[in-house]
C-alpha cells in the first residue's frame, strides 16, 4: 500500500489545532503503516498459535465469522479456528485451485461453496496450510446465520465425529432499523437464544474438561468491548478525505484481527493503536492513495484469487474503497448492537449474538437505505458490487439492491462477478475492462462537475 | 486538415477509423487479428490511413480501444469499447439511448445519457452464448459462409429449439438437428433466435429505452436484426458503420483531446 501525504481536509478541519511539524516527522514515521504490519504480525502469531495446538493434539472450536461466540468459546481454552479464514488464506496464496480440484475429484460439484471446498482439501491433507497445520475440531459452534455453516460442520461430523451446536438465532426483517433491548419481541428472542447457551455451556465443559467460569466471560466480553469501540471509531474515521485506509485491502487486515483474536487483550490493544495511527493520519492530512479521485464503497466479498491485482485495478485510477459491507457483515458484527453488559454477561452475550448476526445477516435483505446512507455518509462518488459465484447468501439480491438503489439516486455502480475462491470464474481481462469502463464514467462526471482534488 | 483516429482491436477483427475536424468519417479500415496483435493495430491504421490518402502526420491523436487497446502502441491514450460503441452510436444516432453491440466473443448491452455518455452497462461473462462466436460455430457446422447466414435464416419458417447455451456444444446440438432432417434455414433461424434470447436478456438488465441501436460485426446480419427486433419488439438503428462504431468512438475521444488538449501533430511512433 502506498503511504504519502497529500494535502486534503476532513469535515472538522478548520477547528484542528495547528500541528507540531518536528514532532509529525518523529510519529508519523513511527505509526504510519502500523495497522497493516501489526495486523499481519498479528494475524501470523494466532496461526501460528493454531499450528502449535494442532503439533500438541488439541482440539479446536471451529466457527465462523457471523456469530462466532468466540467470548465464550476461548473460557474452555478452545484454538479458535475460522474454517472460512483459512480457505480465503489458500486463495490469496494460489493454492485454492489445487484444493478446490481435490475436492472435486473427491465428488464435490464445481458449484459447491469454494469454502467449503478448500476446507474439505485442507482436511483431506491432515490439515496441511499455507499459515501452518489446522488442529482438527473438537467442537463445532455456529448459527444458522447461513445453511452453508449447518451443512459444512455435517461434514466434520461425518469426517471426526464431532459435536455440533447450532445457535437457533431468530431472524428479523426490521434491516436498518435501530431495535431497543426492551422491545418485548427482542426480549423474548434473546431469552430464546440465552437458553441455548445455557445448554451449550455444559457440553463444552463436557469436552474441553474445563469448568465454565463467569467471571473469565466477563474479561473476554471487556475485550470485545473495547475492541468494538475502536472498530466503530475506525469505520467513522474514514469519512476523512483523504480516506485514511482503504476498506477494500486495508480494511481485510483489519478483519483478520477482528475476527482471528476477537475477545482478547491483543485485538483490544491493536484496534486502540490503529485509532491512533488512523487519527494521526487524519491531522497530517495522511491518505492512503498518492492522489484520491473517486470515493468508493464495496458490496460483497472481495476476489482473493488475484487479491492484490484486484485492488489495484482501481487504484490505478485513484479509487478508494472508503467503506464496505464486508467490514460490517464479515465483522462478526463488530459494530452492531449495544455493548456488552458486564453485569449480565451471558445475557448480554445472548443479546449480542442476536443483534449481531441480524445486523449482519438480515440486513442483506434490505440493503438500499444502508446503502445511501453509506454513500452520504463517507461522501461517496460510486457503489461496487461484486457477487461472487460461491456464495448465494450475499450474492443473491445484490442485482435487485443496484436496480433499488439506481431508482432512488443518481449514483453511479458498477456490478462485476467472479468468485472469492475459484480462479477458474475470475478472468481479469473481463474485470479490468468493466472497471475502466466504470472510471471513464466517473471520470467523466468528476470533470464536468469540475471537482478537484 | 488535421484528423483524429480510432482503433478497436477486437478479438476477430481489428478496425480504424479516421474522422476529420468535423468529426465525419473520412476513411476506415478493417483487418483480422489474427495472433499479432500490435502489427494488427498497425496494418488498420496504415490501410485506413491510405485509403483517406491521409499522411500519419495528419493524424493529431489516436485512440485504442477494445480488448487489445493497449497493443495500439502508437497511440496516445485508450479507452474502453463501452465508452467507444456508446460514444459512436449517440454520434450516428444522436436520439439513441440503448445500444447493443454484438462482437466475436463479447455481447454488450449499454445505456447512455442524451449528451451520449454511459449511464450503465452490462455485458455477457465468462460464456459466449450470444455472442458472434455462436455464428462462428453455426457457419462451420452447417459449411455456410458467415455473410450467408443471415439470408438463409430468414428463409426459415419453423425454427429449431437451440437448448445448449455453451457455444462449444452448439455445433453438436446443430447436427443432431441435421441428423434428424430440419431443414439448415429452420436450425439457423433457431440458431439466431436463441443469440437473440441471450443478447436481449442483457439489454434488459440494463433498461431498454428508444431509440436501440445495434452495433458491431453482427450487426451486418439481416436475420440477427430481425429476431432482435422481435424479442425486443422495437426498432433498430443499424448504420453501415455499425462493424466499425467503437474504432469511430475511440476517433471521437481522440479528437476530443486534439480539441481540449492540443495534442502534439503524429502519433507516438513518428513523434519518437
Amino acid at each position: 500500500m502506498t503511504e504519502t501525504a497529500t494535502s486534503g481536509a476532513d469535515t472538522d478541519a478548520a477547528t484542528r489545532p495547528p500541528a507540531d511539524t518536528a514532532m509529525e516527522a518523529v510519529s508519523t514515521a513511527e505509526i504510519v503503516g502500523r495497522g497493516n504490519t501489526d495486523g499481519n504480525r498479528l494475524f501470523k502469531e494466532w496461526f501460528a498459535g493454531l499450528d502449535r495446538a494442532a503439533e500438541e493434539g488439541r482440539g479446536a472450536a471451529y466457527v465462523f465469522v457471523m456469530g462466532s461466540l468466540t467470548e465464550l468459546l476461548r473460557c474452555f481454552d478452545f484454538p479458535v479456528v475460522f474454517p472460512e479464514i483459512n480457505s480465503l488464506q489458500t486463495a490469496v496464496r494460489h493454492l485454492a485451485p489445487e484444493l478446490l480440484n481435490e475436492a472435486e475429484d473427491y465428488g464435490y460439484s464445481p458449484d459447491i461453496c469454494g469454502y467449503v471446498k478448500a476446507d474439505v482439501a485442507t482436511q483431506l491433507r491432515g490439515g496441511t496450510h499455507p499459515m501452518g497445520t489446522i488442529p482438527k475440531p473438537a467442537v463445532t459452534v455456529c448459527t444458522n446465520a447461513c445453511n452453508t455453516y449447518i451443512k459444512w460442520a455435517e461434514i466434520w461430523e461425518r469426517m471426526y465425529e464431532t459435536p455440533t451446536f447450532v445457535v437457533d438465532v431468530p431472524g428479523s426483517r426490521s434491516a436498518g432499523e435501530a431495535f431497543s433491548t426492551s422491545d418485548r419481541a427482542f426480549a423474548n428472542d434473546r431469552a430464546y437464544v440465552e437458553t441455548q447457551l445455557r445448554d451449550l455451556i455444559p457440553r463444552l465443559e463436557e469436552i474441553s474438561g474445563v469448568p465454565f467460569d463467569i467471571g473469565r466471560l466477563r474479561e473476554r466480553l471487556g475485550w470485545t468491548n473495547e475492541m468494538r469501540r475502536a472498530w466503530t471509531r475506525v469505520l467513522e474515521l474514514n469519512r476523512s478525505r483523504p480516506a485514511l485506509f482503504n476498506a477494500l485491502t486495508d480494511g481485510t487486515v483489519y478483519l483478520g484481527v477482528a475476527n482471528g483474536l476477537r475477545a482478547t487483550p491483543e485485538a483490544a490493544a491493536y484496534f486502540r493503536d490503529l485509532v491512533e495511527e488512523l487519527e494521526h493520519r487524519r491531522e497530517q492530512g495522511i491518505g492512503t492513495l498518492p492522489e484520491e479521485l473517486h470515493r468508493l464503497i464495496f458490496v460483497g466479498v472481495p476476489c482473493y484469487p488475484i487479491f492484490r491485482r484486484f485492488g489495484e485495478l482501481f487504484t490505478e485510477w485513484g479509487g478508494v474503497f472508503v467503506s464496505s459491507t464486508y467490514m460490517h457483515f464479515a465483522s462478526g458484527g463488530a459494530n452492531a448492537g449495544p455493548e456488552y453488559d458486564l453485569d449480565r454477561p451471558l445475557e448480554s452475550l445472548a443479546e449480542g449474538l442476536l443483534a449481531q448476526t441480524r445486523a449482519a445477516m438480515d440486513s442483506m435483505f434490505f440493503q438500499t437505505d444502508a446503502l445511501l446512507e453509506m454513500v452520504d455518509h463517507y461522501q461517496a462518488d460510486g457503489i461496487v458490487y461484486h457477487p461472487i459465484k460461491s456464495c448465494r447468501t450475499v450474492s443473491t439480491g445484490l442485482a435487485d439492491n443496484r436496480r433499488a438503489v439506481m431508482e432512488r439516486r443518481d449514483v453511479p455502480s458498477l456490478f462485476i462477478e467472479s468468485d472469492m475462491m475459484d480462479q477458474r470464474v475470475v478472468s481479469e481481462a473481463q474485470l479490468k475492462n468493466r472497471i475502466d469502463a466504470f472510471f471513464e464514467g466517473l471520470e467523466s462526471r468528476r470533470l464536468k462537475s469540475g471537482t478537484t482534488t | 486538415m488535421e484528423y483524429a483516429a480510432g482503433v478497436d482491436v477486437g478479438s476477430t477483427q481489428t478496425k480504424s477509423v479516421i474522422v476529420d475536424e468535423e468529426g465525419r468519417i473520412v476513411a476506415r479500415a478493417l483487418v483480422d487479428t489474427g495472433a499479432n496483435v500490435i502489427q494488427a493495430a498497425e496494418n488498420a491504421f496504415r490501410r485506413s490511413l491510405d485509403s483517406g490518402g491521409i499522411a500519419g502526420g495528419e493524424v493529431r491523436c489516436v485512440v485504442g480501444t477494445g480488448y487489445g487497446r493497449y497493443k495500439v502502441t502508437f497511440g496516445h491514450t485508450q479507452v474502453t469499447e463501452i465508452s467507444c460503441h456508446g460514444r459512436g452510436a449517440a454520434h450516428m444516432f444522436p436520439e439513441t439511448r440503448t445500444v447493443l453491440d454484438m462482437g466475436g466473443q463479447d455481447t454488450k448491452a449499454i445505456r447512455v445519457s442524451e449528451n451520449g455518455e454511459i449511464v450503465d452497462f452490462c455485458m455477457n461473462d465468462k460464456c459466449a452464448a450470444g455472442t458472434g462466436r455462436f455464428l462462428g460455430a453455426a457457419s462451420s457446422a452447417l459449411e455456410i459462409p458467415l455473410d450467408q447466414l443471415g439470408p438463409t435464416a430468414l428463409r426459415g419458417e419453423r425454427p429449431v429449439k437451440i437448448s445448449t447455451t455453451c457455444t462449444v456444444f452448439a455445433e453438436s446440438e446443430i447436427l443432431s438437428w441435421l441428423g434428424k432432417g430440419k431443414k439448415i434455414e429452420d436450425i439457423l433461424l433457431g440458431v439466431h433466435k436463441s443469440i437473440a434470447a441471450r443478447a436481449s436478456g442483457l439489454v434488459r438488465r440494463v433498461g431498454i429505452e428508444d431509440q436501440v441501436t445495434f452495433t458491431g460485426g453482427v450487426a451486418r446480419n439481416t436475420a440477427m436484426i430481425a429476431t432482435l427486433e422481435e424479442r425486443l419488439g422495437t426498432r433498430l438503428n443499424v448504420s453501415e458503420e455499425s462493424h466499425y462504431m467503437g474504432a469511430l468512438g475511440a476517433a471521437l475521444f481522440a479528437l476530443d483531446r486534439v480539441e481540449s488538449e492540443g495534442t502534439p501533430v503524429g502519433t507516438r511512433e513518428e513523434q519518437a
